[in-house]
């Protein structure tokens, strides 16, 4: 969907509910009419955050009570206006995303989802003790529209409704930028993401300063609504589920998602409530578990994602998925801006008496290296000899236990990923890492960002790294469908597209036919040309013989021997160690 | 306060929390044995315990006036009645609900599947606690039983300082280790106990072997509700419970899993013990009301402090 017509269709929806609104007569559909929007941004809160992240929070409810406590606080203790109230309310709410996350990333998967659940119950149970049961806005008649209370209850939802429009321009705007693009990268694979340049802790660590804003804010509008605020009533498990399951019913990482779900189930459990309440009671609950049992085992990605599904499957027929081949990968090489022409015998990267152990064994011993500014240097040994270690040694995965690692002269050991592939290290990995529901495109304008001042330059630099490996036609596919040799040249053109100094590839030949070895390779080649210094891991031999200018074998986590591609393969210990008995009997 | 009362106090709390402790060991054993074997984490679990309390509290009306094991046996008999009950109540969950985002199916999902099982046992959860106040209507209710009323006292210990034990937590906590060791001796020894760990360690490993792990796993499910069904049961005999009790149980019972190690039974139960403990000795310097908050606390600081420590599988993959 592009922007305008984004825009158009928020403009209209607004404007078909506040109409609806204003014929809403009776004070039920009215408060109804307030309500939908109030959860909706409950949503779209929690889809910041978890939507597009990938954190499952069960904890909004502590956002959002937060928000409460502190509006109907502040009014009655200082008779401070909701309409200044509400925006406290929303800092409160960042605030304490922002606290609730500094300590609670740490975690992952459960382990997350676990922790945030603790955060509002804990919290429950501190507002009963501290006397705040029941917390009632008082009345104010002298001026009644300064403190927000209105005879025509039609304006709260008309209120409600501008909060959830701009909450949706907000999402809009997180979605298309990149910072959505970044908690999409993360939900997908973290350390690909990390290891692309994106600085994940701090991403994440605004996504939940803004959710919590966002549900602080509509935490607070709540409480001027009702007028009434109860530890159960806004920090209560209800109200994190609620946040949870219209997103998730709606449709994750859509800021139509949580709206589509608020809308159908908000009024249907209200109107069984109102029904069948004083039979059924808990029917409010009920229905809410049904929901999302429903749609997980329906529609796992939510009714928005479903129905877009169908449509386009209707109107492409299905052709769609087809992915077109791969043009001949050394056939254009654009011209791409480096960050640094090579090949002037400079050391880039040095590696200085590196060593690292997990438990007893030594994966990496004392291992020192130079590599020369565009050189191509090919690192191989047999299998367990430490090859993918030393990797993660350099981008910053592990970190040694003594050594140093210098690029450029500058120690870079203790940085975080990010920070190295800014410095100027790429990498591919040894499995494929891409973002499977990205396209190939923004897959590689995710390993821009490193190195783009504005979301453009990003997308340009990208356009020009796809350019460079020939996966320019295959933009718009989804990554999910590329074959092995596509796979492996999007890796490349991510790395590229952060404009490394050096790049690291790991195994990039693995699984790769015969004639596309040999694209693969010039590609390489060109690369190398001009002025990217590559070190490679690689097993076949035969290929990394024709590939590269420098060999250094690693045995059982140490060096082994050093040097050119015609001496490696005649030195015995290499023979012994690595190549086996028939290569020499071949080579003799 | 004189050092004796002091030392009174403390010793009551401590009693107190070893009593409940081995409850909420058993408790966590069976949340940890659904996590061990399926690598789930059931939010429904707390409501599974509720569940068990209710069908404890409904046999022991049945049992009522009759007495059918005596007056005093009855409310234990009651909760152990509650296992079989859920175990099936369990069983079927599984095969309608869960097992379709779990298994081998669900561990090829890797996280997104990991995301379904976790939000769909929270609708789970949701149906179980509002429909539960349908069935079982919003006034709390509990078991009375001769033996909770009475107390042996322990003491004088130290110069006036003596201890109440209630009999009828103590007859409880007897009967939660004896389910634990029971239950662990179960899954070392027994052929089916040997099929679920190896379900539970390799589940692909386990399907060359012949394992049906599917059928395991549904087990493990049946198992783990009924297990901290029983433990529920032996709660209702405590004090007063409604359909909401659930949730801060869940708490309760992963704070004392994460605190044993995921994944390990006998760890369980010395968290589930611990969690105990600190909810006990809480009290003795912080109002009643902040007893859950200190042990959410406690959660906290474990999940922080050993993110990955306590959960080997968790660790960072690069």
């Amino acid at each position: 969907m592009n922007l305008r017509r984004q825009a158009l269709l928020i403009a209209a929806f607004g404007i078909v509910y506040a109409v609806a609104t204003a014929f809403a007569e009776n004070s039920y559909y009215q408060l109804i009419m307030t309500v939908v929007p109030v959860w909706a941004v409950m949503g779209l809160a929690w889809n910041v955050l978890s939507g597009y992240s990938g954190l499952v929070s069960f904890g909004h409810a502590a956002f959002f009570g937060l928000g409460a406590y502190s509006l109907a606080l502040a009014q009655i203790h200082w008779g401070l206006s909701p309409w200044l109230g509400i925006p406290l309310a929303g800092m409160v709410g960042a605030l304490a995303g922002l606290v609730v996350g500094f300590p609670t990333f740490r975690l992952r998967g459960h382990y997350f989802a676990l922790a945030m659940l603790a955060y509002p119950l804990a919290l429950l149970y501190v507002f009963e003790w501290l006397g705040y049961q029941e917390l009632t806005l008082p009345m104010q008649r002298q001026a009644p529209l300064a403190y927000m209370q209105f005879e025509d209850h039609r304006i709260y939802a008309w209120l409600a409704l501008a909060l959830m429009l701009g909450a949706m321009v907000l999402t809009g705007l997180i979605e298309r930028s990149r910072f959505g693009m970044s908690l999409l990268a993360i939900k997908q694979d973290e350390a690909a993401a990390e290891a692309a340049g994106i600085r994940t802790l701090a991403w994440k660590l605004r996504a939940i300063t803004l959710s919590g804003a966002m549900a602080g804010t509509i935490g607070g509008f709540y409480a001027v609504v009702l007028l009434v605020v109860t530890p159960p009533a806004v920090f209560g498990m209800l109200v994190s589920a609620q946040a949870l399951i219209v997103a998730m019913f709606g449709g994750v990482g859509t800021l139509w998602g949580p709206v589509i779900g608020a809308v159908i189930l908000v009024p249907l459990s209200e109107l069984l409530h109102a029904k069948l309440g004083n039979v059924i009671p808990g029917i409010q609950g009920v229905v809410y578990g049904i929901a999302i049992v429903a749609v997980i085992l329906l529609a796992p990605e939510g009714v928005f994602w479903k129905v877009k599904d169908l449509m386009l499957r209707r109107r492409v027929g299905k052709n769609l998925d087809q992915p077109q081949s791969a043009g001949p990968a050394s056939a254009v090489v654009a011209e791409l801006p480096l960050c640094k022409k090579g090949g002037d015998g400079a050391v880039v990267l040095e590696v200085r008496n590196v060593s690292k152990a997990f438990g007893g064994l030594q994966a990496v011993r004392d291992v020192s290296m130079k590599v020369v500014s565009g050189e191509i240097l090919g690192i191989i040994g047999p299998n367990g000899a430490g090859k993918t270690t030393f990797f993660n040694l350099l981008n910053g995965f592990i970190r040694p236990d003594q050594g140093q690692i210098l690029l450029e002269g500058r120690d870079i050991v203790g940085a975080r990923p990010y920070e190295i592939c800014a410095a100027g290290v790429g990498r591919t990995f040894q499995v494929v890492r891409p973002f499977r529901r990205m396209t190939v495109l923004e897959n590689v304008v995710v390993g821009a960002y490193v190195h783009a001042a504005s979301d453009r330059e990003a997308r340009a630099n990208a356009e020009a790294a796809l350019a460079r490996v020939g996966l320019d036609r295959d933009a718009q596919l989804l990554a999910g469908s590329l074959s092995n040799k596509q796979l492996r040249l999007l890796e490349l053109a991510r790395a590229l597209a952060g404009r490394p100094k050096v790049l690291l590839l790991d195994e990039t030949l693995a699984g790769l036919g015969g004639g596309e070895v040999e694209e693969v390779i010039a590609l390489v080649r060109k690369l190398a040309a001009r002025g990217v210094t590559i070190v490679i891991i690689e097993h076949t031999m035969q290929a990394m013989v024709r590939l590269v200018d420098r060999f250094v074998v690693l045995n059982d986590g140490a060096v082994l021997a050093e040097g050119q591609p015609a001496d490696i393969t005649r030195n015995p210990a290499v023979i012994d160690a690595y190549l086996g008995k028939r290569w020499r009997v071949a080579n003799a | 306060m004189t050092a004796a009362q002091l030392l009174e106090n403390f010793l009551q709390a401590l009693t107190a929390g070893l009593l409940t402790g081995a409850i909420y060991g058993l408790m966590c054993v069976g949340l940890s044995v659904i996590f061990g074997v399926m690598r789930v984490i059931n939010f429904a679990q707390g409501d599974f315990m509720m569940l068990g309390m209710y069908v404890a509290y409904y046999a022991f009306g049945l049992f009522g006036a009759h007495a059918v094991f005596g007056t005093a046996m009855d409310p234990y008999i009651a909760a152990l009645l509650a296992g079989p009950v859920i175990f099936v109540a369990g069983v079927i969950v599984h095969k309608l609900l869960v097992s379709r985002v779990t298994g081998i199916r669900g561990s090829a999902l890797e996280s997104e599947g990991h995301y379904a099982q976790l939000i769909l046992t929270l609708g789970v959860a949701l149906i179980l606690q509002n429909g539960g106040l349908y069935v079982f209507g919003s006034t709390p209710v509990s078991i009375a039983t001769p033996l909770s009323s009475s107390a042996w006292a322990l003491g004088p210990l130290y110069r006036d300082a003596t201890v109440f034990v209630n009999q009828g937590q103590a007859v409880a906590a007897v009967i939660a280790v004896v389910a634990v060791l029971g239950f662990v001796l179960f899954m070392a020894r027994s052929r089916l106990g040997k099929s679920l760990r190896a379900a539970a360690d390799n589940a692909e490993a386990a399907i060359y072997m012949g394992i049906d792990v599917d059928r395991a796993h549904c087990l493990a499910f049946g198992f783990g509700v009924g297990m901290t069904a029983i433990g529920g049961g032996l709660l209702a005999s405590g004090g007063p419970f409604q359909p909401y009790v659930g949730l801060e149980y869940v708490i309760v019972m992963y704070a004392g899993v994460v605190l044993g190690g995921l994944g390990s039974v006998s760890g369980a139960f010395f968290g589930g013990l611990t969690i105990g403990l600190v909810q006990q000795l809480s009290t003795l310097f912080l109002p009643n009301q902040l007893q859950n908050t200190a042990i959410f606390v406690v959660f906290l600081v474990i999940v922080l402090l050993r993110p990955q420590g306590l959960f080997g599988r968790a660790a960072r993959r690069t």
